[in-house]
């Protein structure tokens, strides 16, 4: 197959060896599991249970109120504990509402369990999307977007290829690779259920070249006449051919558009772990409630890969792996590329989380201090997305937010090739994040002032209709009293009127007395 | 010459006519930069900029009468958006950048006397007279402005809580050679000093 290049890239240490020398471990349940309420992009979830209540495994305990948003599972039975706040796994070490459970070890299912449909070629598409979403499956690659959503026709949009991503491009991580060698055949299923999904009609199924047991057992797994229908690659390993658009960059030579989604090529792009959760949740009726994480680094004695439920706490997962080596200083969730430091080895694992990464000052060279830009190039030249890193970082520094954007700043992945070249040390993602998060702050911060305009125009103009109400009564008023002074007036004047009618009869009548009178003095 | 004249005066006189003609015929009411400025503004009509709300403001930068930094609710952003509407060049704000807060009634003290609904520019305090009075916080703006008239004393500035939807990645300190030469002079003094 014809292989392409995207722009840049790195070539790095690959660090792989370490943690895939071991065989995967399934570890047991802990006493106590701390499911946060959001482990994904978008909304937070719902919590629907309460302290003190009984749970079976995959109960749902949190339910998505939002498009955007995934459900949460209860990872084994036991009970309730509370809706507490706890550190979570955020660049931000700030604690969040997690649901606290404690365990009874028995990993009992309840009554109301997803019914397993073997016979998912005969279900609508429909149907399964609603089991994907019931499942609470988000993307396991580590951006943990609700895959639902992303298995939603757009209209007018005909998908043509499901891209499979075991690329796994970051250094240290491996639990894809160790996921792609033991169970070959239930991500193979995944990626056909979705491909039924979305009426793909060929799967692409890329492997970075330095996973050649995973490459072998995939090929030996995919059935003999299906060869046509999946096709296992090959791809270079260049730092960050896991990155969506990069991907379908080298695997068919095409660029999804600035703002667009691989959807505007007809292409679909899904991590082998979130194929293998879409099968478990369609053949097996079993929400996400559990994922493989690489425990690796200089700062842990035996590293390798284990399977854990959600909620397990990161010092579970490290002492599983042998437990520290003296003096670690660090420890990462993600790669060392991408991942950013934990505070704290209670935080719990959540479904995105696909490695830890634990390192000792020795091992990490301390970067040199800041010094200003040169203008050097070396970012533009190792970019991925074809942008102009050093361009972007005048404008992030100078909060110069409309021409950063029209710079393709939300085309940046935050990759960090720029700022590893970088031979100032300037730490350019960091400027990039910032930039984004003061767009959206300031986008979020124009919609409350616009209703705060609205609601002040509106209040002065029921004030000037008050007021207007207010002096068309007084003037209502006025004009009935004027007529209550004026109507003494027209009594006065019927009653002057009266009274001349009455004196005028008086004059009338006493002449006609006197002449009557006169009649008799003269008759007399 | 002649024509020359004739040819000048007769185009001062055509154009004229035209200019004329479209200042009646394309007039537009209000002023359309007042306008634009004030849908800068954060709208919390709160009067820290010593005018009688936003639109008042807007309009006193539109005629050059006030400077760009005198509103603290829209802090930092709002000068330099304003920087770059008018062409002026950003100054520092002049009172400093306060935290966002909303206002909240200790409804336990509140008596009822309608005093704060009357002073709320966006109606986002619901009450009658004698009855206890609320704010409704996702309207509320900050602005203070309920705070002074009540008699009680039973409102309070609340800082806006802070979740991880709102937690923002900050702006990562420039390099120590690029600040500016007094800082650094004054950094070495006060090495100095010190040794």
């Amino acid at each position: 197959m014809q292989l392409h290049h995207f722009h840049g890239g790195l070539k790095l240490d690959e660090h792989k060896a370490e943690s895939t020398a071991r065989p995967l471990l399934t570890m047991g349940v802990p006493k106590y599991l701390y499911v946060p309420l959001s482990q994904h992009i978008g909304a937070q979830t719902e919590c629907v249970v309460e302290a003190g209540d009984r749970i079976a495994k995959g109960q749902r305990i949190g339910r998505a109120k939002d498009y955007i948003c995934a459900n949460v599972h209860a990872p084994t039975s036991g009970w309730i504990r509370g809706i507490v706040e706890h550190p979570v796994p955020h660049p931000s070490g700030l604690s969040a509402p997690c649901i606290k459970i404690e365990t009874d070890g028995r990993d009992r299912w309840g009554d109301d369990r997803l019914e397993p449909w073997r016979d998912w070629r005969e279900r609508d598409p429909r149907s399964l999307r609603e089991r994907v979403r019931d499942a609470g499956i988000v993307g396991m690659g580590g951006a943990a977007f609700p895959t639902a959503v992303k298995l939603n026709p757009r209209p007018g949009k005909r998908i043509h290829t499901l891209v499979v991503n075991g690329a796994e491009c970051e250094p240290y991580i491996t639990c894809d690779d160790l996921l792609m060698r033991t169970h070959p055949e239930a991500i193979l299923e995944g990626a056909r259920i979705v491909a039924h999904m979305v009426g793909a009609e060929r799967v692409l199924f890329a492997v970075e070249d330095n996973k050649p047991e995973a490459l072998r057992a995939l090929t030996d797994a995919v059935a003999s006449g299906e060869h046509d229908f999946i096709r296992i690659v090959s791809i270079p390993s260049v730092y960050p051919t896991g990155g969506e658009r990069q991907l379908i960059k080298v695997l068919t030579g095409r660029e999804v558009p600035s703002a667009g989604l691989p959807a505007d090529l007809g292409m679909v792009c899904h991590n082998t772990g979130t194929l293998k959760a879409i099968r478990e949740a369609v053949v097996a009726g079993q929400p996400l409630i559990s994922r493989i994480v690489t425990v690796t680094g200089p700062g842990v004695r035996e590293p390798r890969n284990v399977e854990a439920l959600i909620g397990t706490p990161f010092a579970d997962l490290v002492a599983a792996a042998g437990g520290y080596r003296p003096d670690v200083d660090r420890l990462v969730m993600g790669g060392p590329m991408m991942g950013f430091a934990v505070g704290d080895d209670a935080v719990p694992i959540i479904k995105g989380t696909n490695c830890l990464l634990a390192t000792r000052p020795q091992d990490t060279p301390q970067p040199g201090p800041v010094m200003p830009c040169i203008r050097c190039g070396e970012c533009t030249r190792v970019c991925p997305a074809n942008l102009l890193p050093q361009q972007m970082y005048w404008f992030a520094k100078s909060k110069d937010f409309d021409t950063i954007q029209d710079y393709g700043l939300f085309d940046c992945i935050e990759c960090g090739c720029c700022a590893q070249v970088c031979p100032s040390n300037i730490p350019l993602v960091q400027y990039y994040r910032f930039a984004k998060q003061e767009i959206w702050g300031r986008e979020k911060e124009r919609q409350k002032a616009d209703l705060a305009r609205e609601r002040f125009e509106f209040r002065q103009q029921r004030q000037e209709r008050e007021e207007r109400e207010k002096a068309e009564r007084l003037a209502r008023k006025k004009a009935a009293l004027a007529k209550k002074d004026s109507a003494p007036t027209e009594k006065k004047a019927a009653i002057e009127d009266a009274i001349e009618r009455a004196r005028a009869r008086k004059t009338a009548q006493p002449a006609k007395e006197r002449s009557a009178q006169d009649r008799e003095r003269a008759d007399g | 010459m002649l024509n020359a004249i004739l040819a000048i005066t007769g185009l001062a006189l055509a154009f004229g006519l035209i200019l004329g003609y479209s200042a009646q015929r394309f007039r537009v009411e209000g002023d359309p930069i007042a306008d634009q400025v004030n849908n800068l503004l954060p709208q919390t009509q709160c009067g820290q900029c010593s005018y009688a709300g936003c639109r008042p403001y807007a309009e006193a930068i539109a005629a050059g009468e006030a400077d760009i930094n005198r509103c603290p609710p829209g802090g930092e952003a709002t000068v330099l958006a304003l920087a770059d509407l008018l062409g002026r060049d950003p100054k520092p704000l002049e009172v400093e950048e306060k935290e966002k807060a909303v206002a909240v009634i200790d409804e336990q003290t509140c008596i009822g006397c309608t005093l704060c609904i009357q002073a709320c520019p966006v109606d986002a305090i619901v009450g009658a007279a004698k009855q206890m009075h609320t704010v409704v916080e996702p309207e509320c703006t900050g602005c203070e402005l309920c705070v002074e008239p009540c008699p009680v004393d039973c409102i309070a500035m609340v800082p806006l809580e802070r979740g991880l939807q709102d937690w923002r990645w900050s702006q990562p300190a420039p390099s120590p050679i690029e600040q500016p030469r007094r800082a650094r002079r004054k950094a070495t003094e006060e090495r100095r000093e010190s040794a």
